[in-house]
């Protein structure tokens, strides 16, 4: 058998076709596109070398990089603080056995398995200002007509598409966090429930300290996410109105597409890398000490 | 008192299914329903005249079946190859003796931080270079090549875990390669694959840049861009849109219905792995 599974021919015809398509149509594009975030090029003349000017630019001359890259943080922020504590929530309730349990779990999900352009759609529907659902609740509270365009005033749209990018993945939090609750064995809460822990120490004295490694896949995971944001802004507002939903994603997709920027809009969009594998390090770095501790106990 | 507390957990449980299910429902009854009722007569209701002619209309005359067929053959073809050559790949990664391996599976690995954005502009020119760019080609090569890197992943995985007596049997009797791959090992990571399959298709289902980039003409638009310039061009007629966007879930929606446990599993196990 060792003699078989060590012959090159068959290595080659098992390993290659894989690695070819990924080297040539993901790996490659990167590496060019950090290539190209060095040079000034529109497509078409020629390469001039910029060195890190673009970077540079990025935060010193755009007028909307600060602002989109602080919308993209603050939509990390809703999904760490609201997104992420209500899943965790909904997990601990579930996972301690409740009638139901799992017609609530594949309910949460349902959201998460649906497109963003059809989320992004359906959102703009209820925030329309003449027939949305929301605007004809408000009216229907307060016993006058009310119409107010969340989408195309700046200070509201951002925050309007944050809802349904909090509201279509909580199920999806919320499953990880579930998985990871019933993965902790049951002779834990048995040993505790003899001690006499209640259930409130249980949770926060052995359900949260075993659950570090799930928490930080959650964090990453709504970090990232944030960052490469791009579908649902894309969708329900373009960035606009008058730049003021921008996200990197967004911008980049401009400056390459629209405004043949093909040097910025590299530097935009390797941006997004550098910010994803930064934070991907740094949050590594932070649960390394939490992790060794739940190993311990 | 516990009898309360539980009851106020299961409101709270009660509330939050509402929230996620409710603009759902919303959006198949105003699927079948006329401007008239959406816009003030029968806004939260079920529709007093079910407007089947809804679908009609966005299948045939918005271009909406062409949109629908093409999605399901980019899926379906990402589906179907990526498990394929990820299966192989992730044999010889599991289970074939040479040197490189864990190199060649790390250097997998990477690809699943790897943003679309940070590739997309060189895909762009390369496929023009090479003349696929707009057809079915020029999206099915970055579909797939972007859903190996966690196929693989969930693959090699499974690999690690099965027992090698049923293919040493195998070899010692003079089985082949190909032919005990074929033969023993796909039968054998048949869950594995569905798992993967379930992560692959529903990323490919649902994916908006690429398609939005890639494709210009409407023969060979997915869904998702499909629907947005469909949206644009008969942005009046909400019960309309509505069905065109009722059709465009329905596959996923089907797909989970029938495998909520692995669809919930895969999607649990790609985060994970990420």
């Amino acid at each position: 058998m060792d003699r078989m599974l060590g012959k090159k021919r068959y290595i080659a015809i098992f390993v290659l076709p894989a690695l070819l398509l990924f080297i040539c149509f993901v790996v490659a594009p990167l590496v060019a596109t950090g290539i190209y975030s060095l040079f000034e090029y529109d497509g078409i003349g020629t390469m001039k070398f910029l060195g890190l000017n673009n970077y540079i630019e990025l935060f010193t001359k755009d007028r909307y990089f600060p602002k989109a890259l602080m919308n993209s943080l603050i939509l990390a922020g809703a999904s760490i603080f609201i997104q992420i504590p209500i899943s965790l929530l909904l997990a601990i309730i579930l996972a301690r056995g409740i009638k139901g349990e799992k017609v609530f779990r594949t309910i949460y999900f349902v959201p998460v398995v649906i497109s963003s352009m059809v989320i992004g759609q359906l959102w703009m529907k209820i925030f329309n200002s003449q027939y949305g659902l929301l605007n004809i609740l408000i009216g229907f509270i307060t016993g006058q007509k009310f119409e107010f365009s969340w989408l195309s005033t700046p200070s509201t749209a951002f925050f309007t598409t944050v809802v349904p990018a909090v509201w279509q993945y909580i199920g999806y939090h919320m499953l990880i966090f579930y998985a990871g609750i019933k993965s902790i064995p049951t002779d834990y809460y048995e040993a505790a429930r003899i001690d006499g822990a209640s259930n409130r120490q249980i949770s926060f004295k052995i359900t949260l300290p075993l659950m570090t490694p799930v928490i930080k896949t959650c964090l990453l995971f709504a970090l990232t996410g944030s960052f490469r944001a791009f579908d649902l802004i894309y969708v329900m507002t373009g960035g606009g109105p008058n730049h003021a939903s921008e996200v990197p994603g967004t911008l980049m997709y401009n400056s390459l597409f629209r405004r043949g920027l093909y040097g910025y809009g590299s530097a935009q969009a390797f941006f997004i890398v550098i910010e994803c594998l930064v934070f991907s390090y740094i949050i590594s770095r932070m649960f390394k000490k939490s992790e060794e501790n739940a190993s311990v106990i | 008192m516990k009898k309360v507390k539980k009851r106020i957990l299961f409101i709270i449980l009660i509330l939050i299914a509402i929230a996620q299910l409710f603009p759902l429902y919303w959006l198949i009854t105003f699927s079948l329903k006329s401007n008239i009722e959406i816009f003030g007569e029968n806004v939260l209701g079920l529709p007093r005249d079910w407007r089947w002619i809804n679908y009609v209309t966005a299948l045939s005359d918005g271009g909406v079946l062409r949109y629908f067929l093409n999605s399901i053959f980019y899926s379906g073809t990402t589906v179907v190859v990526t498990g394929i050559i990820t299966a192989m790949a992730g044999y010889a990664i599991a289970r074939m003796k040479w040197k490189l391996k864990n190199y060649v599976f790390g250097f997998f690995a990477l690809g699943i931080m790897i943003p679309t954005q940070a590739a997309l502009l060189p895909l762009f020119q390369v496929l023009d270079k090479l003349g696929l760019k707009g057809g079915y080609i020029g999206l099915l090569i970055p579909y797939i090549s972007f859903a190996i890197p966690m196929s693989l992943m969930i693959l090699v995985s499974f690999y690690k875990g099965i027992p090698k007596e049923m293919e040493e049997a195998a070899y010692i009797d003079g089985c082949g390669v190909l032919r005990c791959f074929a033969t023993i090992i796909l039968p054998i990571i048949k869950p594995a694959l569905a798992t993967a399959s379930i992560f692959t298709f529903l990323g490919t289902w649902n994916e908006l840049m690429f398609a939005n980039t890639l494709v210009d003409s409407s023969d060979f638009r997915t869904l998702p861009v499909g629907i947005m310039s469909f949206s644009g061009q008969y942005s009046t007629d909400w019960g309309l849109i509505g069905a065109a966007m009722v059709i465009a879930t329905l596959p996923t929606i089907i797909v989970y219905f029938f495998l909520s446990n692995q669809v919930q599993e895969s999607l649990v196990m790609g985060a994970v792995k990420g």
